[in-house]
């Protein structure tokens, strides 16, 4: 796949890599309604939504919370002494709230959800490769997308929406402790420049990458999971490639997204 | 004549440049117990996976319960899996469910029977296989042989017309092993399924089988009743069936040239 030896190789590893990937996720996306509306589907679809929303979200909540209220923690302090020469030190909280909404709220939480629910999914279904589970589940005719994909990636773009705005939260309060008991601003204050500067858009934008980063970690995840061969060893490099797969891919597509907004003024 | 259930007409299969099956011929009757021996390697599990539909044949073809599998649609794979049950080698059960909800899988997706009658059916088949009092296990606290058990009440959970094996006795004690070997005949009897077992296990073999065949190197080499295999004069089928040191299959392997081997990775 990726790592071939010659560069048209390669570029042809990358493009196959992601049409797999988008067929992928275009099968799951097609599975969608039939696993959730229909009568059948109901009986276990949604049981298996809930378990896989708790494991993937509910659980990586405080983990979120902890990383992106640190980081707001270090903005405040990496701004201050820069602004404060400007005698703008007010302006911490605008810097914050908008990096953090725009920006670091998703793509942090999308890099903790990387290594906390990517990291088990691909090892999940490699597992389960490896067990013939896989081969079990289509032996019974039953789709491995529409039982095993479909749920993990909703959930997971359900979870990452959510963890976006908790990150978001936790970003702008870690900024505002810092500036309220170490900087000298008011929290008052602070808390009014953050709702002055801010706007719906920022939170939108946040937002929606947030979904599409929780589409994409899932994919990855059980795309790499599928695709194990070779035992236990192959459990073990699928979850090491997903985590490193996941964490470039997030990135390139924040740029493109970002990009896109940036052009359409966003 | 007995009618065929299954009928596998010349496949061939291959993985890269190397020929697992080739062009394979074989008729498996309605009702039988089919023994399918060979070495590792010998492509015998390959040929279970092309009739329960798991891989595709690249020649031939398989026509399984009057239908040509290569020929079907999504659907009518699906609709033609509903209509047989694997047992897989290690039970391949689904780790994150109970026996009971292992056993219940296949009802619960397919059907649109109520709660309490899938239950009622579960114990059923987790009755058949003894593992009633285990329903609420989870695999991990099984035993092999109690996996491989659960593995087949879940594989005849919808009543299946052919029944898979892949090596239902490898790694079990020799106790464990002919429970599960009786369980097969019972099964056979009690619900008239056609088997196809896949196995290296001589003992197994010649206990549960109506007929067996005999594959090598991607071919057959025989096939008859048990008693007819014990009487073969062919040294191939002595060797196997006997486990002898001596024969055409240690022959070959020692035919390589070892010499041309030492030599060329003494000069390369």
């Amino acid at each position: 796949m990726i790592g071939a030896t010659s560069p048209i190789r390669f570029v042809r590893g990358i493009l196959e890599f992601i049409g797999g990937l988008t067929q992928l996720l275009l099968a799951a996306a097609v599975a969608m309604p039939r696993a959730l509306l229909s009568k059948r589907g109901r009986r276990l679809g949604w049981a298996n939504l809930w378990a896989q929303m708790d494991r993937v979200g509910v659980k990586s909540i405080p983990i979120v919370v902890l990383v992106l209220f640190c980081i707001g923690a270090i903005l405040a302090l990496q701004m201050a002494p820069v602004l404060r020469e400007y005698g703008k030190m007010d302006s911490v909280a605008d810097v914050i709230s908008v990096a953090v909404f725009r920006e670091l709220g998703p793509l942090i939480s999308a890099i903790v959800l990387t290594g906390f629910a990517g990291a088990s999914i691909a090892a999940e279904m490699g597992t389960m490769v490896v067990s013939e589970e896989i081969e079990a589940l289509e032996a019974h005719a039953i789709s491995p997308i529409r039982f095993l994909v479909v749920p993990r990636v909703l959930a997971t773009t359900v979870m990452m929406t959510c963890l976006g705005v908790v990150g978001d939260v936790a970003g702008v309060a870690g900024g505002l402790t810092v500036s309220s008991v170490f900087l000298g601003t008011g929290a008052q204050q602070y808390w009014n420049h953050t709702f002055e500067i801010l706007k719906l858009r920022d939170f939108i934008t946040g937002l929606l990458k947030a979904g599409v980063f929780g589409s994409l970690i899932a994919g990855l995840a059980c795309y790499l999971g599928l695709g194990v061969t070779g035992g236990a060893e192959g459990v073990g490099s699928a979850t090491t490639r997903t985590v490193v797969y996941t964490i470039v891919a997030l990135i390139a597509v924040d740029l493109l997204f970002t990009s896109v907004f940036y052009y359409l003024g966003f | 004549m007995p009618e065929p259930a299954i009928q596998v007409l010349d496949v061939t299969k291959r993985f890269g440049s190397r020929t697992v099956l080739d062009q394979i011929r074989l008729d498996v009757f309605k009702g039988e117990t089919l023994v399918v021996m060979g070495g590792s390697g010998s492509g015998k599990s390959t040929l279970l996976r092309l009739m329960s539909g798991n891989v595709k044949a690249d020649g031939g073809d398989i026509v399984s319960l009057g239908k040509s599998i290569s020929k079907m649609d999504d659907k009518e794979l699906a609709a033609y899996r509903k209509n047989i049950g694997v047992l897989f080698q290690s039970g391949a059960l689904f780790n994150s469910m109970t026996v009971a909800e292992n056993v219940g899988l296949p009802l619960r997706e397919h059907t649109d029977l109520p709660e309490e009658t899938i239950d009622i059916m579960v114990k059923i088949k987790l009755e058949l296989v003894g593992l009633r009092e285990h329903a609420d296990k989870m695999p991990s606290e099984l035993s092999g042989g109690m996996k491989k058990r659960a593995g087949l009440a879940r594989a005849i959970s919808l009543d299946p017309q052919i029944l898979f094996y892949d090596e239902p006795s490898a790694g079990l004690d020799p106790v464990t092993s002919a429970e599960i070997d009786q369980l097969i005949m019972d099964l056979n009897k009690k619900l008239g399924v056609t088997s196809v077992v896949v196995t290296h296990e001589m003992d197994s073999a010649f206990r549960i089988a109506d007929r067996m065949v005999l594959l090598d190197r991607g071919k057959f080499i025989v096939s008859g009743t048990p008693d007819e295999m014990k009487n073969s004069d062919n040294p191939l089928v002595r060797q196997f069936i006997f486990g002898l040191t001596e024969g055409p299959l240690t022959e070959r392997r020692r035919g390589g040239a070892y010499v041309d081997d030492l030599l060329g990775g003494a000069t390369g």
